[in-house]
């Protein structure tokens, strides 16, 4: 493995990418530590799929550039790919193949030696192993994503690029694929996986968040929610559905939703916040300031998007 | 990994091998498709109709009405039914349940006795003119003999002496068999359809499952994507030709007067020709729909304008001039030429060339379009 910047998996700069006359990528850069889980966040059509694609080689940026696992972006790209595993956002395997025949074509492809027994290794490794000769197509979603997990896996990639891998996946199939993403990272892989869940957020060491093409805010997940600078309070009682209304609506309110039987608004303001509650009335809701938490920042800033674009 | 690798080459060869083997379609397209093609155009079309049905009106029963009846139906190209009369048989003509009718007139044998020379009327459907274009060539050449046998010698007509004569061979097809015409250009056909067709819509396929994003991410190289794509159909098209030619041989008598192994090496020729325009409109179409589109765009004037099914030198100009330039004309033409005439190199390289230059070109557009990334 050429090991240049020991540091860094990923450095891009300054990435610039446009369909057409649309710009969809606008002077992003990123940076991702060697065996960190980066969680790649943001609304949808904010870029994501285009970016994760920039870094494989599937498109080619139109400025900008950098490196990946110490290789130019741009002139580089064939041997990138074969230290990168990618996981389409979309089941993008043979259907009327078995999961084994698809795992062969693929090991094939990279040249692997030991064609069978990678394939074994890393069947046992994903649980699929019970599933070998069941067609690709006939697999329910949480199966698939184990096999495209387990197809990126064959060739031991270095750097591994996960685009919405749980999306439709029921919760135990989703905390399973998560605790294999650690076991790996824990290995040394670096994983960038991008994801619309917030508790899949909290479990990534760090979360950047795209908008426009562009990043936005990045850190810890404590990090950003404390940028956000965000006010949260929370009221418990009864008619919170009703008072969740009536608050959406008044100045300083960005998000007032129910959460259980807890009702949480959020706002930039403490003062204004306050003083929307205050309109509401004796409504017999118990308010108490609480810290914000990580999908109250993100719902403001897909808001803020909204207002902007 | 630069450059091709015979390793990752058979890697996509023996995937897709997996497929078609798995595909109830590839088998029903290999097999069914030449066999249903055959045996329709091999036994339904005809160009060359005989038995057509007659009405047959007639106020005389003479043996000269006996002689002209057994003289038509001689010909093969007639089977007369008789009708009651001549309004019977005009509403039997527009009905279309028959395609002549032939009146003879009262007192037919006595004014032919006189020497009155009286006039038969024969009325033709001619809205279809293939149908009754042969009867009626063969028709008008009859009134000089059919009645000859029991004229009385004085007025048998003279034998008419033409100051040159006519020696008509028929060449290749003497009996004019349509199906010995149809059936070897049926091979040019169906490669078309199973070539052209199968490789757009193989490689589209790909970009439309979304496949061909992983394809693209993973070390194989384009060139082994598209000859892995392009391998199975070129096997799969000669075993189409072994098919065909077997059926045609065997079902339809046709004569084999030529090299076998110069056809081969002319249908591969044809064959790129269609992967490289099939591989062109894969790279043109989004969707299978698109691609299915395309290729069907070009199948259309392959049918109609290369000769298959009108005769090309019937054409106008224009038409020609398109139909010249689609492989699928030469093709025919070497096809036809081979089996029927024992055509060698010398007769073939004309329709040759045109097919090379054609797959030279249309090639290097596919291979320019072909993208390497998404984008
Ligand atoms: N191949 C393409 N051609 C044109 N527009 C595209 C293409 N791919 C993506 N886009 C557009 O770029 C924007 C960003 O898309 P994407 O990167 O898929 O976002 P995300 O993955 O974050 O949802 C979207 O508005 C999308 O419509
Ligand atoms: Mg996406």
């Amino acid at each position: 493995m050429s090991a240049a910047a020991p540091g860094l998996a990923i450095d891009v700069h300054d990435l610039r990418k446009s369909f057409g006359a649309r710009r969809v990528i606008d002077g992003l850069s990123l940076q991702v530590a060697r065996g960190e889980i980066c969680g790649f966040l943001g609304g949808n059509g904010s870029g994501k799929t285009t970016t994760i694609r920039l870094l494989c080689g599937l498109l080619r940026a139109d400025g900008g550039g950098g490196t990946c696992l110490g290789l130019d972006l741009l002139r580089e790209a064939p041997r990138i790919r074969l230290l990168v595993g990618y996981m389409t956002q979309r089941f993008s395997f043979y259907t009327d193949l078995t999961v084994a025949e698809n795992l062969e074509f693929v090991a094939r492809l990279y040249g692997l030696s030991g064609v069978r027994r990678a394939i074994e290794e890393v069947l046992a490794r994903i649980g699929l192993a019970g599933r070998r000769d069941q067609l690709a197509g006939e697999l329910s979603g949480g199966w698939k994503q184990r096999m495209a997990l387990a197809a990126c896996l064959l060739h031991r990639p270095a750097l591994l690029l996960l685009d919405e891998p749980t999306a439709g996946v029921d919760a135990k199939a989703r905390r399973e694929f998560w605790d294999m993403i650690h076991e790996m990272a824990a290995e040394g892989m670096t994983v960038l996986v991008s994801t619309h869940y917030m508790d899949e957020a909290e479990r990534c060491h760090r979360v950047v968040y795209l908008a426009g093409g562009r990043l936005v805010v990045q850190g810890t997940a404590d990090e950003v929610v404390r940028a956000a600078r965000l006010v949260t309070f929370e009221a418990n009682g009864t008619g919170i559905e009703q008072a969740a209304a009536r608050l959406r609506h008044l100045p300083g309110v960005e998000t007032a939703a129910v959460f259980g039987r807890a009702l949480r608004v959020a706002g930039m303001e403490r003062a204004a916040l306050a003083a929307a509650i205050e309109r509401l009335g004796d409504s017999g809701l118990t308010w108490q300031e609480v810290e914000p938490r990580l999908d109250d920042v993100f719902i403001h800033m897909l808001q803020g998007q909204e207002e902007t674009s | 990994m630069s450059g091709f690798s015979l390793r990752r080459l058979l890697a996509m060869l023996h995937k897709e091998w997996r497929q078609m083997r798995r595909d109830p379609g590839t088998i029903g397209l290999t097999v069914m498709l030449p066999l249903i093609q055959l045996f329709l155009f091999g036994f339904a079309i005809n160009a060359n109709p005989r038995h057509l049905p007659t009405a047959l009106v007639s106020a005389d029963h003479s043996i000269y009405e006996r002689d002209l009846v057994g003289a038509l139906q001689n010909t093969g190209y007639f089977t007369l039914h008789r009708y009651p009369s001549a309004a019977a048989a005009d509403e039997a003509l527009a009905r279309g349940d028959v395609l002549f009718v032939l009146e003879i007139p009262p007192g037919f044998a006595r004014a032919v006795t006189r020497g009155d020379k009286p006039e038969v009327l024969m009325e033709a459907d001619a809205s279809d003119p293939v149908a009754v274009g042969s009867a009626t060539a063969a028709l008008l050449a009859l009134n000089a003999t059919a009645l000859a046998r029991d004229l009385p010698p004085d007025l048998r007509a003279p034998v008419p002496a033409p100051p040159f004569g006519i020696v008509l061979h028929q060449l290749y097809n003497p009996e004019q068999i349509t199906a010995l015409n149809i059936v070897p250009g049926l091979i040019a056909v169906i490669l078309t359809i199973s070539t052209l067709v199968m490789t757009s819509l193989a490689i589209t396929r790909e970009r439309e499952t979304g496949t061909m994003e992983n394809l693209l991410a993973m070390p194989v190289r384009p060139v082994e994507v598209m000859l892995g794509k392009i391998i199975p159909y070129v096997g799969l098209g000669y075993v189409q030709i072994g098919l065909i030619l077997l059926v045609s041989v065997t079902v339809f008598g046709i004569p084999v007067r030529g090299s076998v192994v110069l056809l081969l090496g002319a249908l591969g020729l044809f064959i790129a020709c269609n992967l490289a325009m099939g591989f062109a409109f894969s790279t043109m179409a989004r969707t299978q729909m698109q691609a299915q589109q395309l290729a069907q765009f070009a199948f259309l004037p392959s049918m109609m304008l290369s000769g298959f099914l009108f005769p090309f030198e019937g054409m106008p100009a224009w038409a020609r001039a398109i139909g010249a330039w689609l492989p699928i004309t030469h093709a025919l033409r070497i096809c036809r030429g081979i089996l029927l005439k024992g055509n060698g190199w010398a007769e073939i390289w004309p329709d040759l060339w045109p097919m090379a230059l054609f797959a030279l070109i249309v090639g290097t557009i596919a291979v320019r379009l072909y993208r390497e990334t998404l984008d």
